[in-house]
């Protein structure tokens, strides 16, 4: 090898790809950023800069996200729902991922298939499929916000299950092995050894379960019974067809800034566990594995 | 994959009772899933096979598969062949094609340069690509509705530059718009899974055809590219599936114009707007089946990178 040529190859900056990346970039966020200066106007338009104002988070007594209820509750439950799923379908996900990363023979191959096929089902047949089953098969769970969580757990719950597996794979058996050998009973091992070691996928999960619950939109909906159950996304899709305010940019506005402040929040405790041993890897490692 | 094959059989048997301590761990989430997936599909193809009541309309599901009923499903596989249905599906089709090109001209240059290039500020560029996962896709959508108001921002820029004499209204049934809007929406899904693979390509195969004397367009069109090729197919796939059930881009960007109904609407008008339960499941079934070849590729995919991880 000409050592000239990996100078070469290695010096070249690619503007024009450069360029069209960080254009992509500005591309793939403007909008939003003009969607949350809108939601400043202090008039009634939806589509220019008005002088500013908080008349749409606060100021207008009858439609602003503080004072009209609809918004507020549909905040309530998009929250509400996020947390319960992430409470619920991390640890079911993760001891899940354990088993079937273990548990060999052909019933552990066609629960693997099992466990993903809902990534690969477009989320309208989720819809559809548990407003059957809801009206037709377990009448029994209360409709509305019931039905709702069991779904968002459903759609989420592979999500889980891969990106811990990746880890899993990654992490190997020797240290649990080491452990028993020590003397550590099986529990134990997976309690003292395992577990910290998944605490990055962990992280990631429940990270990305949030997303996933607070974005829902066709599970919510199919599944929604009346304005009690409404959520953010309902009410974003629903009111744009009304003649709105930008009362609506600031709803979502408020709902990306909770989004960002929890991510960071939980950013910054990983890496302050992180200091204190292991590895973390976080979000982006987290969407790398679930996507790859 | 199994290691179990060489080991002497004192040691083979605490692993069998081990086994059912692993399964132990799967059971509440395989059992979760058979609960709320398998039987929900199942209960999709009860009703598209079943009844529908004649006062109420509501379905009456027939979960006995040699009893089942295949009127509703052959009236809508009609509808598709020979009738208005049919005008939707490849109207489906068009969207989605359009909107993949247009994901793979915009994100195969962005994820190349995040994955292959990029030096300074990479993890910037990284976070600014992870970022639109923790925007609403509604409220993505939603900017997209500002920006095109009759005297929104697209239109003043499109007339500032004199590429338009007059105010267009973009969000009257327009399939410009949905296509514009189907590519931001999907593109971030589209980029990532894609970036994983190019990160992972061999460097060295690249450098070898440079060294061999290769231009550094012949080395892509020749090396980089083909290597490319199955992170290309996963990054297409996962970006088909949900844009062929999506329902709510085009509605929310075209104030529900039937100009440019997808499959995904026509089902929601079925269940959520008229009364049709039975034309709404067999529906779904149809597009799951016209889906199935892209579900089954990312499932092998899956499962074979799942084994090489372990092995």
């Amino acid at each position: 090898m000409k050592p000239t040529t990996t100078r070469r190859v290695a010096k070249r900056r690619f503007p024009t790809l450069a360029v069209l990346t960080w254009l992509y970039v500005l591309w793939s966020l403007l909008p939003v950023l003009i969607a949350a200066r809108i939601s400043l106007n202090d008039g009634r338009s939806r589509s220019t800069f008005q002088p500013m104002s908080f008349r749409w988070y606060w100021g207008d007594h009858q439609s602003s996200v503080w004072y009209d209820d609809s918004l507020q509750t549909s905040m309530a439950n998009t929250v509400k729902l996020a947390l319960l799923c992430m409470l619920i379908a991390t640890p079911l996900g993760v001891a899940m991922a354990i088993g079937l990363q273990r548990w060999r023979g052909r019933i552990s191959n066609a629960a693997n298939g099992l466990m993903l096929l809902p990534i690969v089902t477009p989320e309208i047949v989720f819809g559809v499929a548990f407003f059957f089953v809801f009206s037709q098969v377990y009448t029994g769970f209360p409709s509305g916000l019931t039905r709702m969580l069991l779904g968002h757990i459903t759609f989420t719950l592979s999500f889980v299950v891969v990106i811990v597996r990746a880890r899993l794979a990654a992490i190997g058996t020797q240290y649990e092995e080491a452990a028993r050998d020590l003397g550590a009973s099986r529990l134990q091992a997976i309690r003292l050894v395992l577990l910290p070691l998944l605490a990055p996928a962990i992280f990631a999960s429940v990270m990305v379960v949030f997303a996933t619950s607070v974005d829902d939109f066709v599970i919510s909906s199919f599944l929604s019974s009346g304005a009690a159950t409404e959520t953010v996304p309902i009410k974003i899709y629903s009111g744009a067809r009304a003649g709105s305010t930008p009362a609506l940019n600031a709803l979502a506005t408020v709902m990306l800034v909770l989004t960002l402040l929890a991510v960071t929040l939980a950013a910054c405790l990983a890496r302050w566990a992180n200091k204190r041993g292991g590895s973390a890897s976080g979000a982006t490692a987290g969407f790398a594995g679930l996507t790859g | 994959m199994t290691a179990v094959v060489d080991l002497p059989v004192a040691e083979r048997r605490p692993r069998n009772r081990s086994s059912a301590i692993w399964a132990a761990f799967a059971v509440p989430g395989v059992g979760w899933l058979i609960a709320f997936f398998v039987v929900s599909v199942y209960a999709v193809t009860a009703v598209a096979f079943g009844a529908v009541d004649p006062l109420l309309k509501t379905a009456q599901p027939q979960w006995n598969p040699f009893a089942w009923d295949f009127d509703a499903m052959s009236r809508i596989v009609d509808r598709v062949l020979h009738g208005d249905l049919g005008q939707v599906f490849a109207r489906t089709g068009a969207y989605i094609a359009l909107a993949l090109g247009g994901c793979i001209l915009i994100g195969y240059p962005v994820a190349y340069f995040a994955a292959r290039v990029v030096k300074r500020r990479r993890g910037l560029l990284m976070a600014a690509l992870v970022l639109p996962f923790w925007i609403s896709y509604l409220m993505r959508m939603l900017a997209w509705t500002n920006l095109l108001q009759p005297d929104g921002y697209v239109n003043k820029v499109l007339r500032f530059l004199h590429l338009m004499d007059e105010p267009r209204n973009w969000l009257n049934g327009d399939s410009y718009t949905v296509v514009i809007g189907l590519i931001y929406g999907y593109v971030p899904f589209f980029i990532l899974p894609l970036f994983a693979s190019l990160e992972r390509l061999d460097g060295r195969l690249i450098e070898a055809g440079r060294d061999l004397g290769a231009s550094a367009f012949q080395t892509f069109r020749r090396v980089t590219l083909p290597l490319s090729v199955p992170g290309l197919m996963a990054a297409s796939v996962i970006t088909i599936l949900p844009m062929a059930g999506d329902y709510y881009t085009n509605t929310y960007l075209t104030s529900g114009s039937p100009k440019t109904t997808m499959v995904g609407n026509q089902i929601e008008f079925f269940l959520q707007r008229s009364s049709q339960p039975q034309s709404g499941a067999s529906l779904v079934l149809l597009l799951m089946a016209c889906l199935f070849v892209l579900m089954m590729y990312y499932l092998v995919i899956t499962i074979r990178q799942q084994r090489a991880a372990e092995r």
